[in-house]
């Protein structure tokens, strides 16, 4: 057994900067995580801020690495977690053996929700995420020319890194839309979100014009008169008006099926032709991981602006299961940034929850909740644009259940 | 070849060659990536085939949470590719569809 006084499962922004925060508070930290490299998601994040100024996130996560590793936290990479338990304190089984600790640290980020799209089990069709790591992590292209499927914040980002990589993108394309797949949205839908990419596609913006995105009518209207080729950015050209209706290939992808679709995402049989292309990207979205939360009793509720089921917490990062913590993606879908500052807030928690309360403590823990609330307000891009309407009603949930715990107790 | 050997903003890396098999067939990697990464920049996008069906698969979420990409290393089967290190001298297999002699009661079908 090996024991800790914190254990934080997830080494990618949020949990090591829990743990550099955690360890200079004079506590024994031991982060574990499956994959090889320490950085999580972060690893495959490249985008300009700026002009000039690029997001570098491997660059990033190195920093926080040598950061954790110089505070004295402990490492463990090549670590699956499989399941947690409360006994008298937290037990974490792994596949390399039982860690104990007082305080636990959920920070297991997000995955994909994946589009089931006619062939999208061939080989060669694969999440953007996916094409994202193989990319900027491994350094080895998803293929020569690909379709993306599905029009959110990660698909222009990450189209971006492929152009930059070398790889030709036909078009970005919107998935079919059928009201049994839950989140699905309509081709107006979609577009009425386009005005949340502003950061990231001005050219687009300025040439479908922002100001007829505002209303239903204009945006029934800008799809109707959609140009056929489609709408560039950095060259990309992107399809509100088309769909991707099957994959085609028969052991691997060769191409797509393409379909004109109207503003309700009905699809016009008359105007169907095939590209050919070496892969495809589905690109759905993303949902906070959350099943070791479950499995430790935290409750949860559904918060669509945050990104799914989300487990009850503060904005100090407590849940109300005793010792349990969570940071970052887990918390809702948001920038690298803000899981940074969550994991600070989450590491200073546990440095409290175990040291007991100091004034320095509550200054610090204070000052990280107000970078959290800065960080959100200068973002550049947001996953969802009501994502500050998510935390609000988050706060609110969570001042309920100390109120009816209280009566409870009563 | 796919590798990015230069990339515009990320530069250029230089990472020492290993060999490994797919299959019985000898390919190169580079040491510190996936058995996934290895396998695509080798141009193989079909990591096993469906244990009913038969159907090609390959890699799709390549962070662990799909076990689409599933192989057979060194004697061990289950393994996902895309959270592997590849390693010098390391045997991969393919997995393949399996028998199902009892599916529809054993009748023939």
């Amino acid at each position: 057994m090996n024991e800790a006084e914190v254990v934080i499962i997830g080494a990618g922004p949020a949990g090591l900067s829990a743990a550099i925060q955690s360890a200079r508070c004079g506590l024994r930290v031991t982060v574990l995580d499956e994959f090889m490299k320490p950085g999580g998601r972060l690893l495959g994040q490249l985008h300009e801020e700026k002009k000039g100024v690029w997001w570098n996130g491997i660059e990033e996560a190195d920093r926080l690495y040598e950061d954790a590793v110089n505070s004295g936290v402990h490492i463990r990479l090549g670590t699956t977690v499989y399941h947690i338990e409360k006994e008298n304190r937290w037990v974490t089984e792994t596949s390399e053996g039982t860690w104990e600790s007082r305080c636990l640290l959920l920070a297991a980020g997000a995955a994909e929700t994946p589009l089931p799209i006619s062939g999208w089990t061939l080989p060669g069709v694969m999440s953007i995420g996916a094409a994202q790591v193989m990319t900027n992590v491994h350094r080895v292209t998803p293929g020569n020319k690909g379709i993306i499927i599905g029009i959110n914040p990660l698909t222009m980002a990450i189209a971006r890194e492929l152009q930059l990589a070398g790889v030709e993108i036909e078009g970005i394309y919107i998935p079919p839309y059928e009201k049994k797949f839950r989140q699905m949205e309509t081709p107006e839908q979609i577009l009425a979100g386009m005005q949340r990419m502003a950061h990231l596609a001005p050219s687009f913006l300025l040439r479908v014009g922002s100001r007829f995105l505002v209303n239903q009518w204009t945006r029934q209207k800008a799809i109707q008169f959609y140009p056929k080729k489609g709408l560039s950015v950095w060259g990309i050209p992107i399809h509100f008006d088309k769909t991707v209706t099957k994959i085609i290939g028969e052991n691997e992808v060769k191409g797509g099926f393409i379909s004109s679709i109207n503003a309700e995402g009905i699809i016009k049989e008359e105007e169907q032709y095939r590209k050919e292309v070496d892969f495809v990207c589905i690109s759905g979205g993303l949902y906070p991981l959350v099943e070791l939360a479950a499995v430790a009793g935290c409750p949860f509720y559904l918060i669509p602006e945050l990104g799914g089921h989300i487990p009850l917490h503060n904005q100090t990062m407590h849940t109300p299961v005793e010792g349990l913590f969570v940071a970052g993606n887990i918390t809702g879908i948001e920038s690298a940034k803000i899981a940074m500052v969550q994991g600070e807030t989450a590491g200073l928690s546990m440095g409290k929850a175990v040291n007991g309360t100091s004034r320095d403590i509550e200054e610090k823990l204070h000052q990280s909740v107000q970078n959290e609330k800065r960080i959100r307000a200068e973002a550049l891009i947001q996953f969802h644009p009501e994502v500050k309407k998510g935390r609000e009603k988050m706060h609110e949930l969570w001042q309920n259940y100390v109120k009816e715990s209280a009566a409870a107790k009563e | 070849m796919n590798r990015i050997t230069d990339h515009p903003v990320l530069g250029r890396t230089e990472k020492k060659c290993i060999e490994f098999f797919l299959d019985d067939t000898k390919m190169t990697a580079r040491s510190g990536e996936t058995i996934a990464a290895a396998l695509l920049a080798n141009n193989i996008r079909t990591l096993r085939y469906h244990e009913a069906s038969g159907s090609p698969r390959g890699i799709y979420c390549n962070i662990g949470h799909c076990f689409e990409c599933r192989v057979e290393v060194d004697g061990k089967t289950g393994v996902r590719a895309c959270m592997t290190e590849v390693c010098s001298g390391m045997r991969v297999y393919r997995q393949q569809q399996l028998p199902r002699p009892f599916q529809e009661g054993g009748r023939e079908r």
